[in-house]
């Protein structure tokens, strides 16, 4: 017997359409797992029978009337920044705890309408900012491949959970890397779009000009179908573009002829272990052998990423958050005897210790006086660190190199060292700075741990990115496979 | 004060000390000259989108107060935002 819950899409809607199981046989099917693992992995925050009742028999009933949608029925969890009508979503944080949305955010509407099938919502680092999901205010997630590990972050419960077999597909998003550091210490696709190709509406803003909503799964072709399902243009969201849908354009024609890039300072960075190392050598010689060309390209100021990053998103934020007031939404305290004390205690209480960290250096950094010299610096340099990329893909198609520098790390290894958490993202954070799409694939392990591949391409070129990462599964045989939990 | 996160004692060195290491690391930015170059704001190619200004509707005053700790004849109630005088 099949095991329904190590399926890709492909395979789940073509057994399905065979009658060889019911929608309500593959939720269940996951729902029993969950409740067999999800104590240890902890990957959930809330649960959604209400909503996975019914939209799996509406699935049911979709297929009964031959609808070939590829997502008719899908299992799917949904990171915990994602508005759903009615559904309690509270962006990690204590502060919005009891938050039920009046809406549903369009990313969501969207796989809702192709059907898909929601299971719950997932954990992850408070507002989206961490590396590790240990800065959620509920609970910490355990990595799948080793419950003494991080799932990586923010989005480590969306990721967790594909990698447990809890769910098939998931949505995270990714402000500095939050999808595809997870997926690589995780051992599963995760996909950050184009800023632009997928609609914010209903997402919980973290850093506005960097976030984007990306799909988890356990192969490339299923993070493509997620991404073609949510992508195009939303008139509720004035930064989606109105560009071709072309995600999958090109998707199995492979890299003979095409040429990758290597920036050597990815390769170099401070900190790259040599498992990682060594895995993702595997893996460009893998590409090569398949009848890709690895030419040499330079992204000169990959050392100011991480700076120009903590000045941005910070920035960001400290403006985003301070709508959560205690007055139309969330938590409050009683008793102030006047507004700016409710304020004070509301935050106070509702925000943990990383969110207080970067609302203050975000404040800090937009303040008089200190504009010109970190923000007004700091775009600058997000110029160079676009213009840096900008060139390089005048010699290549797509970049390679490591997702993350490490494999996953011990519960509370970095948490007393902020700088060191924030490194983990020394990779993927500049595809966030300027804008472009990137994937994360499994390229296999180091010390029994999964390491990511990363491949980068220019803005909407998300078929380029696709192309590549699909490339490289069929060309290694590596591909995502559901952690060996008991 | 400005983002009033309400600090406690003791607060001030645990974040001081972690912020001052973050900014020592931020510092680096001035090492490159900048001068000639233009700010970032935004990524990608769009600007000024506008959709039709067509009425559709909003939310209904239960719905908007729905999720408010404290709501009072179809208001948010907040305490008192004036001193006695």
């Amino acid at each position: 017997m099949t095991d329904l819950t190590e399926l890709t899409i492909k395979e789940a809607a073509r057994l399905l359409r065979l009658r060889s199981f019911s929608v309500s046989e593959l939720v269940t099917a996951h729902v029993e797992r969950i409740e067999r693992l999800d104590r240890s992995v902890k990957a959930f925050l809330r649960f959604t029978p209400e909503l996975w009742e019914k939209q799996a028999e509406e699935a049911d009933r979709r297929i009964l009337r031959g609808d070939l949608g590829p997502l008719v029925g899908i299992p799917m969890a949904i990171k915990d920044v994602l508005c759903v009508r009615g559904v309690e979503t509270t962006a990690g944080s204590q502060i919005l705890r009891g938050f039920k949305p009046p809406y549903t955010g369009t990313a969501v509407s969207r796989l809702f309408e192709a059907g898909a099938v929601m299971l719950g919502v997932m954990n992850c680092d408070e507002f989206a900012m961490g590396s590790s999901t240990e800065n959620s205010g509920y609970h910490p997630t355990h990595n799948p491949w080793d419950l003494e590990r991080v799932p990586g972050g923010s989005s480590g419960g969306s990721a967790a959970a594909v990698s447990a077999g809890e769910a098939m597909i998931a949505l995270g998003t990714d402000t500095g890397g939050s999808i595809r550091q997870p997926a690589a210490l995780c051992g599963v696709v995760g996909m950050k779009p184009t800023y632009g190709r997928v609609s914010r509406y209903g997402l919980i803003a973290f850093a506005s000009s960097l976030d984007q909503i990306g799909p988890f799964a356990r192969s490339v072709e299923d993070a493509a179908i997620v991404l073609e399902a949510m992508a195009g243009r939303d008139p509720l969201d004035a930064t989606s573009s109105d560009r071709p849908n072309d995600v999958l354009r090109d998707f199995d024609a492979g890299v003979k002829g095409m040429r990758l890039g290597v920036p050597r300072e990815y390769y170099e960075v401070d900190g790259i272990e040599p498992g990682v190392k060594a895995a993702v050598d595997k893996a460009v010689k893998a590409l090569r052998d398949a009848g890709a060309e690895i030419v040499d390209v330079a992204l000169p100021h990959t050392d100011y990423g991480l700076a120009a990053y903590y000045i941005i998103a910070p920035a960001e934020c400290s403006s985003n958050l301070a709508r959560f007031d205690g007055v139309r939404y969330g938590m409050s305290t009683e008793d102030a005897q006047n507004i700016t004390e409710a304020y004070t205690r509301t935050r106070r209480k509702g925000f943990g210790t990383e969110v207080r960290r970067r609302v203050m250096l975000g404040t800090y950094a937009l303040s008089s006086g200190y504009y010109d010299a970190y923000y007004l610096k700091a775009q600058k340099v997000r110029t160079l660190i676009k213009r840096d990329f900008d060139t390089a893909f005048e010699k290549c198609d797509a970049i390679i190199s490591a997702t993350s520098p490490t494999v996953a790390f011990p519960i509370g290894a970095k948490t007393q060292d902020p700088l060191s958490m924030y490194l983990c993202d020394v990779l993927t954070l500049g595809g966030n700075l300027a804008g472009l799409p990137g994937i994360s694939v499994p390229c296999g392990f180091s010390n029994d741990l999964p390491v990511g591949l990363q491949v980068l391409a220019p803005q909407w070129r998300e078929d380029t990115a696709l192309r590549v990462a699909r490339a490289y599964e069929v060309a290694s045989g590596v591909k995502a496979e559901v952690a060996p939990l008991a | 004060m400005l983002a009033r996160l309400g600090l406690e004692p003791g607060d001030e060195e645990f974040y001081a000390e972690q912020l001052s290491g973050i900014l020592a690391h931020i510092d680096r930015l001035q090492q490159l000259d900048t001068d000639s170059i233009p700010p970032t704001a935004q990524v990608v190619e769009v600007a000024n989108t506008l959709r039709e200004d067509v009425p559709r509707p909003g939310l209904s005053q239960a719905e908007a107060l729905a999720n408010a700790p404290a709501a009072v004849d179809g208001f948010f109630r907040v305490p008192s935002i004036q001193e006695e005088a």
